[in-house]
């Protein structure tokens, strides 16, 4: 199982890293933030994995902020490039 | 008891690992913002989710299960919504070309 | 383990890449972007390396306030198009090329040639840190043994926030900063700005509190609620306070008072500055923990909400 649990965490975080090819192609803003955002959640779950295979509940306690700041920056981002790009909203 | 448990866990984070899988490639293949944001979110919800699901059995405690659930419903909460700001952008960007 | 070092190369080369884009990349907003995920990536690092509290603060400080600043600057910038478009010469490019290469070299020099082991004060003050009643050494030696570095550090923040006041125009000063949200109101970030600041300030006291034993602390808490007060004010929900208001100054100054006053007490009690009296060292660090978290929090927002460029009365 903590094998098992390892090996998972080191896959999310891989795959969501592959992700990061978007961030290069993307033609728009709005890819980049969506890549940021899964990247946010990879590291979330691979966090998860790892605290419950070594039992620190640090690493939970990373993955909550984590998921918090992740929350607040992506609203943070999607309101202030919508008034960096158009000015206004429509 | 606690093998059927080892199982559920080791299947849940499995589909959990595939939709994370998912959500990466269809970032990558698909054509389109909205359609790349519609991947992105299922990597969120049913990703992360299916890999608290299959955790819950394997952290001893209520405190480490309840930090687990706020932070999938976090995620959830901030996915939700930030799909729509992306979306409503990008709606106006495609409007303005 | 194979495992762990092909992991290891691998991240190491995934922040080399996302760091060599950031800086190269034309587009501003890009770019921030990418620093933000930048941080992401580093956070993955610390927590490889077993520095969980690094960590923390380096999800919370790049994700949440220089994310947000850099975000602030690119829409101040948009303004300035010449400016913006403007490329510096290629011997100024040049000669900051070699600066960043021999720094580089520097540091890498300095830790491929420490000495192995490393000379070290932890375990002296791991086994000291009992008197403290901490569980966690990094709380202890931040709040205990160097607690000098901690207090000058809110000294520092506090210096910050007036530099920043100081780019107001005259007229303005004491009135509000700019309001962080545009006029159209997105109902969605609204709703969000509603459901979310609660559990975060849950999470932030939390975090503050979990820091006497495991990692967190005060700067990791503030920040937090900084973030969440932030999202209250994008969200168009509040407005940015008057900096002339006199509860807002009392309340930025509170934390770093209150460290100094125990410093001096500590120089009338204990023979020492900041010296904490044995029995009483955990309540104290506590409570310093507890009266500087606020003033962290408003600090730092105040810090990302820019200049007064308003009357007061607006």
């Amino acid at each position: 199982m903590p094998d098992f649990l390892i090996g998972t965490a080191i896959f999310v975080l891989a795959t969501t890293a592959l992700g990061l090819l978007r961030f290069i192609y993307g033609p728009t803003d709005a890819d980049r933030m969506m890549v940021a955002q899964l990247l946010g959640t990879g590291s979330i779950a691979a966090l998860l994995l790892v605290s419950a295979v070594t039992g620190l509940s640090a690493a939970t306690d990373l993955a909550m902020v984590i998921a918090l700041v992740a929350a607040f920056g992506s609203a943070a981002f999607a309101k202030g490039a919508r008034d960096t790009e158009s000015g206004e909203d429509a | 008891m606690s093998f059927a448990l080892d199982v559920l866990s080791v299947v849940a984070i499995s589909a959990g690992a595939f939709f994370f899988l998912a959500g990466t490639v269809g970032l990558l293949r698909f054509p389109d913002t909205f359609t790349r944001l519609h991947a992105l979110t299922k990597a969120d919800n049913l990703g992360l989710g299916l890999v608290v699901l299959g955790l819950l059995p394997q952290v001893d405690g209520a405190l480490g299960a309840l930090k687990l659930i706020v932070v999938w419903l976090l995620i959830l909460s901030s996915g939700a919504t930030v799909a729509q700001l992306i979306a409503r952008r990008a709606r106006l960007i495609a409007r303005s070309r | 383990m194979i495992v762990a070092g092909a992991f290891d190369l691998a991240l190491a080369v995934t922040v080399l890449a996302v760091a060599t884009w950031c800086v190269s990349v034309r587009a501003t907003f890009a770019a921030v972007v990418a620093f933000v995920a930048f941080g992401l990536l580093v956070a993955v690092v610390w927590v490889r390396l077993a520095a969980v509290d690094v960590a923390l603060t380096e999800v919370a400080i790049q994700g949440g306030i220089v994310g947000v600043l850099l975000l602030g600057a690119t829409a101040s910038l948009r303004r300035y198009k010449a400016a913006v478009a403007e490329r510096s010469g290629a011997t100024q490019r040049l000669a900051v090329a070699v600066f960043c290469a021999v720094v580089f070299l520097a540091l890498a020099t300095a830790v491929l040639t420490l000495p192995d082991p490393a000379p070290t004060l932890a375990p002296p003050v791991a086994a000291s840190l009992l008197a403290f009643g901490l569980g966690n050494p990094v709380t202890g030696v931040l709040l205990g043994y160097r607690a000098i570095d901690t207090l000058l550090e809110t000294v520092v923040l506090l210096l910050a926030l007036i530099g920043v006041w100081s780019i107001s125009p005259d007229r303005s000063w004491g009135g509000r900063p700019l309001p962080m949200h545009s006029a159209g109101r997105a109902d969605a970030l609204v709703y969000f700005a509603r459901l979310l600041p609660p559990v975060g300030i849950v999470i932030g006291v939390y975090i503050v509190w979990v820091g006497a034993d495991a990692p967190g602390g005060k700067f990791q808490g503030g920040t937090i609620l900084a973030a969440m007060w932030m999202l209250v004010m994008m969200a168009g929900l509040r407005n940015p306070p008057s900096v002339a208001r006199s509860g807002l100054r009392l309340l930025l100054v509170a934390g770093p008072a209150f460290f100094f006053i125990v410093g001096l007490a500590g120089l009338a009690i204990s023979g020492g500055f900041l010296a904490y009296p044995a029995p009483y060292a955990k309540p104290i660090i506590l409570l310093i923990e507890l009266v500087l978290t606020p003033s962290v929090a408003v600090t730092l927002g105040l810090l990302v909400a820019g200049p007064p460029v308003r009357d007061a009365r607006q």
